[in-house]
């Protein structure tokens, strides 16, 4: 058993890497064997995953599990770290089984553009990146999966995007690479404060408390750059709406979905329990521009006539929401956060599922174009748009609404050592921004679904959700629904892990 | 004085070749001139196997210790004979088909290739100032072998009143060295500078003289303005030769002098290079910028990788072994790394050269659909160029940010500097990756022909970028095992 616990993730990993490459060498022409392949690779690194899930120790607390740890390149001193605990399992799986669907989607929904082949190969190389991030222990492991990310998606954005995609695909990537580079920068200065020098994060948490205070602000400035740019938070965000907006739809999904969650996972992971110091010092002002996007992101949100770039905007404030609970330094604060970095993954993958279909439909993305009406002319798209619409409010009961309270409610009484009045004073805007949320949300649902069918589209024959639509879209409506009921499906994976965390913060800081 | 032959073979074999090549274009009728090609080939892959029979083995030293074979020699020599076989593949094609002299063109082209054979051994000044002409003398002639284009003769005559400019002053700066040292041995300038010698005020402005010498050869600012009107206007494979060889064998030379002979005024010195450093990069990319004309855009690129390649000189500090030592393995690493990508990305410009003989960047719109494999290849390097995983230029970055962040002090200025370039870079690295990937052609552009030399070569650097992406140790081990500069 060993030798697979110690190969799982790896496997699950590379996978993608191997059906890329092999998509690659499929001959012109042959896009039906090519779409076949990718969903056969990304469903069997979701067989994986499965396997991960039922050989997972959910009792074990704090511990890494199916670890592999190699030496990788010795003149540097990087180590091939792998692993898994509570807080990157939900991540992790989250990205398999997107990855999956998105791959299913595109069986019959292919953008228009370049060869099918390239697109497929791109998207498997990206979920290696995305997976890798996710399991990686080693900072310099960390660093080429997070950048493995950045050529997938400009050229997937860029090659197959709407209108707009050069700029948008430029931008994404100047911005975040612009970011990672001061975060290298940081790692490489972390590893020289441990000797022997290291990468290993683990051996890294053990040391936190060991850097000076001075240094600690100046490596934390560093990390910052880099996460806060790719989750992205506010005033770093702008690449956001133009990226999410022109990719094409399984690009957004997976943007959206998994890569936003990279960021927000690197705090927890690295920054906070790595820095602790820095962490407390900086968490207020996380805080406080978290609120900040919560609340623009609303106010812009309200704004917006472009369907695509709503949801697009909306992304921003539901990351606020998940900043919020990682800067409260609390045990209810990051679980929430974890909490709504999976719910926002599948709602808001779901939601730009639905956008890209009624887009194939109408050819417009314009709010007022469409005209509402789509529950009558297509009953099944319009009732799972205003599912997931609802879910995103963060209803009671369905996925979203678990991340949202678990986050105002840390803030209700944040970590040791941070200011009650200044969380409580956020935790009201925090509120202000739901409802805020509510009404664009709910604004949008009525001008979509509701009213009658305009004329311009009555004679227009357009097919209610297909097979394939559906086999893709129900796992997600399906944890939508049982996430909001039985939380303790996250909850009991993460819990462990995050108390783990919030000892190494708060117990060594 | 008994000579080790074994230990200059590798020279010997490329002098015979030399000969061997002038023969034969002498006695080939006129239509099989390119015969000369695979005669000179031959001859390299020979000089190559000598060289590899010297690894591992104890350091030879002959000439009463004015060339020394060590592993940092061997390291450079294999480079540059595999350098040399990449560049002779890359012209074969463009010279029999451009109607040159081909003879002529690969005698001069294996002599350069001779000179920089001898530089990585040479531990004497003079030894060093004769592999440094003659490096770069056949290079004045070569660069400017479009005789009837005008541009070819600006970039010969350019890159000539630059390169005898900078070689008086150095020779100059040797003078004075010999001067107040009273040695031309590289060990021996180190001592005498580390005792009575190096207090005087011409020993420190000699060094700068001489520096400024090879600062023309790896063409750092102020001495690089040569090398975009050259690079343009000389044969394409020559402009390879020039961005790559050429400029590894200044480094090659600049290293000895600097962490041998020059060590113990590290601390007068190290300043200057960090401008040095800072200017270069910075410039180039800048320039690089604004630049619509593939070759005069790798060769602003070029300038730019130079001042990332000068940067750990500036993180050299008198005394401080360990850091010194992994300033240098960084140093080479990147030159390696560079030869990789760099001659990648020039075999991709040549293979395009019968369909886009201008090089222009808008030439290149719509690669990917006409020729996508050469488009994947050139956009890996160009990703590998600007820094960026899954690519070997990553790990060149990597490594020298470590040491810069190790060195402390004015080390992580540098880094942010460096950093805030790698940015910049991406602008132009990134924007012919777009003319290729995202942009269509405008006008109807067949499918290029490229010559299957020159696209299994680019295929084959490609590979290597991502296969040393991988398992950099590959390639990291050698300057490890450099004994030029000990632990």
């Amino acid at each position: 058993m060993s030798g697979w616990e110690q190969t799982a993730v790896t496997l699950a990993v590379f996978l993608p890497t191997a059906g890329a490459l092999v998509i690659a060498l499929v001959p012109r022409g042959r896009d039906t064997t090519a779409r076949g392949l990718a969903v056969f690779f990304t469903g069997a690194a979701v067989v994986v995953g499965i396997a991960i899930l039922f050989g997972f120790d959910y009792g074990s607390g704090t511990g890494l599990q199916f670890d592999l740890q190699t030496k990788w390149i010795t003149s540097i001193g990087a180590g091939y770290h792998v692993g898994l605990d509570g807080i990157s399992l939900p991540l992790f799986e989250l990205t398999l089984l997107t990855t999956f669907l998105c791959a299913v989607y595109s069986l019959n929904r292919m953008p228009e553009g370049a060869s099918p082949k390239a697109f497929l190969a791109l998207m498997l190389l990206l979920e290696t990146g995305l997976l890798g991030t996710f399991v990686a222990f080693d900072l310099a492991l960390f660093f080429v999966f997070w950048e493995l990310v950045l050529i997938p998606m400009y050229f997937l954005i860029g090659i197959w995007g709407s209108g707009n995609r050069q700029y948008a695909a430029a931008k994404f990537f100047l911005f975040t690479f612009f970011g990672s580079v001061f975060m290298l920068l940081a790692f490489i200065g972390l590893s020289f404060q441990v000797t022997p020098h290291t990468f290993d994060i683990q051996a890294l948490q053990q040391h936190g408390n060991t850097i000076t205070h001075g240094l600690q602000l100046i490596l934390f400035a560093g990390m910052f750059l880099g996460f806060a740019v790719k989750v992205p938070m506010w005033p770093l965000h702008t690449w956001l709406p133009d990226a999410h907006t022109e990719a094409p739809t399984v690009g957004s999904v997976l943007l959206a979905g998994i890569l936003l969650k990279m960021g927000a996972y690197g705090f927890i992971r690295i920054a906070f329990p790595v820095l602790p110091y820095a962490a407390l010092k900086w968490a207020p002002y996380i805080a406080v521009l978290a609120v900040i996007a919560i609340v623009y992101a609303s106010l812009a949100c309200l704004a917006q006539r472009d369907l695509k770039r709503l949801i697009a905007f909306s992304s921003v404030g539901h990351m606020g929401f998940v900043m919020l609970g990682i800067a409260t330094m609390t045990t209810v604060g990051i679980n929430a956060a974890i909490f709504g970095m999976v719910a926002h993954g599948v709602i808001t993958g779901m939601l730009f599922f639905e956008v890209g279909s009624i887009y194939d439909r109408y050819h417009t993305r314009q709010i007022a174009d469409i005209g509402g009406g789509v529950l009558r002319k297509m009953p099944r798209l319009g009732g799972a748009l205003a599912l997931t619409a609802v879910a995103s409010l963060g209803l009671p009961g369905l996925a979203g609404f678990w991340g949202e309270v678990l986050a105002l409610f840390g803030a209700y009484q944040p970590g040791p050592g941070l200011s009650v009045g200044l969380f409580r004073t956020l935790m009201v805007f925090g509120g202000i921004g739901t409802i805020l949320t509510a009404g664009y949300l709910l604004w949008t649902v009525q001008r979509i679904d509701y009213g009658v069918v305009p004329e311009r589209w009555e004679k227009v024959a357009l097919p209610d959700t297909t097979a394939v639509e559906w086999t893709a879209w129900a796992p997600l409506l399906v944890l939508i629904v049982v996430l909001g009921l039985v939380p303790t499906l996250v909850f009991g994976i993460t819990n462990d892990a995050v108390n783990g965390l919030i000892g190494f913060i708060t117990g060594s800081g | 004085m008994s000579i080790d032959f074994h230990a200059i073979a590798p020279e010997l074999f490329m002098t015979g070749t030399i000969l061997l090549v002038l023969v034969f274009d002498a006695f080939l009728p006129e239509r099989r001139k390119q015969v000369t090609m695979p005669v000179g080939l031959l001859g390299t892959i020979g000089a190559l196997i000598a060289t590899l029979t010297l690894i591992g083995d104890h350091t030879r030293s002959t000439f009463g210790g004015m060339y020394v074979v060590d592993q940092f020699a061997v390291l450079f020599k294999v480079f540059f004979l595999a350098s040399a076989i990449v560049v002779l593949g890359l012209s074969f094609r463009y010279m029999q088909e451009g109607r040159y002299y081909q003879g002529e063109y690969y005698v001069l082209l294996l002599s350069a290739f001779l000179g920089c054979l001898t530089m990585p051994s040479s531990r004497d000044l003079i030894m060093l100032f004769i592999s440094l002409e003659l490096v770069s003398a056949p290079g004045f002639l070569i660069a400017a072998f479009r005789k009837a284009d005008p541009k070819s003769n600006e970039a010969g005559l350019k890159y000539f009143l630059i390169g005898v400019l900078s070689s008086a002053v150095m020779l100059y700066g040797m003078s004075l060295i010999y001067g107040v040292t009273g040695t031309t041995r590289l060990s021996g300038i180190a001592h005498a500078l580390a005792g009575q010698a190096g207090d005087t005020n011409i020993a420190l402005a000699a060094i700068l003289l001489v520096v400024a010498g090879f600062a023309f050869k790896v063409s750092s600012v102020p001495f690089h303005f040569w090398a975009p009107d050259t690079y343009e206007g000389a044969p394409m494979p020559v402009a390879a030769f020039l961005s790559v060889p050429s400029k590894a064998a200044g480094f090659a030379g600049l290293l000895q002098l600097m962490f041998v002979a020059f060590a113990p005024k590290a601390d007068f010195w190290a300043p200057i290079f960090a401008v040095l450093s800072i200017l270069t990069m910075t410039l180039g990319n800048l320039v690089a910028l604004r630049q619509t004309q593939v070759i005069r855009l790798l060769a602003y690129s070029s300038v730019a990788q130079a001042g990332y390649m000068l940067l750990p000189f500036a993180l050299v500090t008198n005394g401080n072994v360990d850091l010194n030592h992994d300033a240098f393995a960084a140093a080479v690493f990147y030159i390696l790394v560079y030869g990789v990508m760099s001659l990648g990305a020039f075999a991709v410009v040549i293979g395009l050269a019968r369909e886009a003989p201008g090089a222009l960047i808008e030439d290149y719109r719509g690669l990917a659909a006409r020729a996508p494999a050469l488009a994947v290849a050139m956009t890996a390097f160009l990703v590998s160029l600007a820094g960026i995983p899954p690519t070997a230029g990553f790990w060149g970055k990597f490594v020298i940010f470590q040491v810069a962040l190790d060195r402390g002090d004015i080390g992580p200025w540098l880094a942010g500097i460096m950093v805030l370039n790698s940015v910049i870079s991406l602008g132009y690295y990134l924007g012919v990756a777009r003319e290729m990937v995202l942009v269509p052609s405008e006008i109807e552009r067949r499918r290029p022909r490229v010559p299957g030399l020159v696209s299994g070569l680019a295929l084959l650097g490609a590979l290597a970028v991502v296969v040393i992406f991988i398992y950099p140790d590959l390639f990291a081990r050698f300057p490890e095992g450099a004994t030029l500069v000990g632990r």
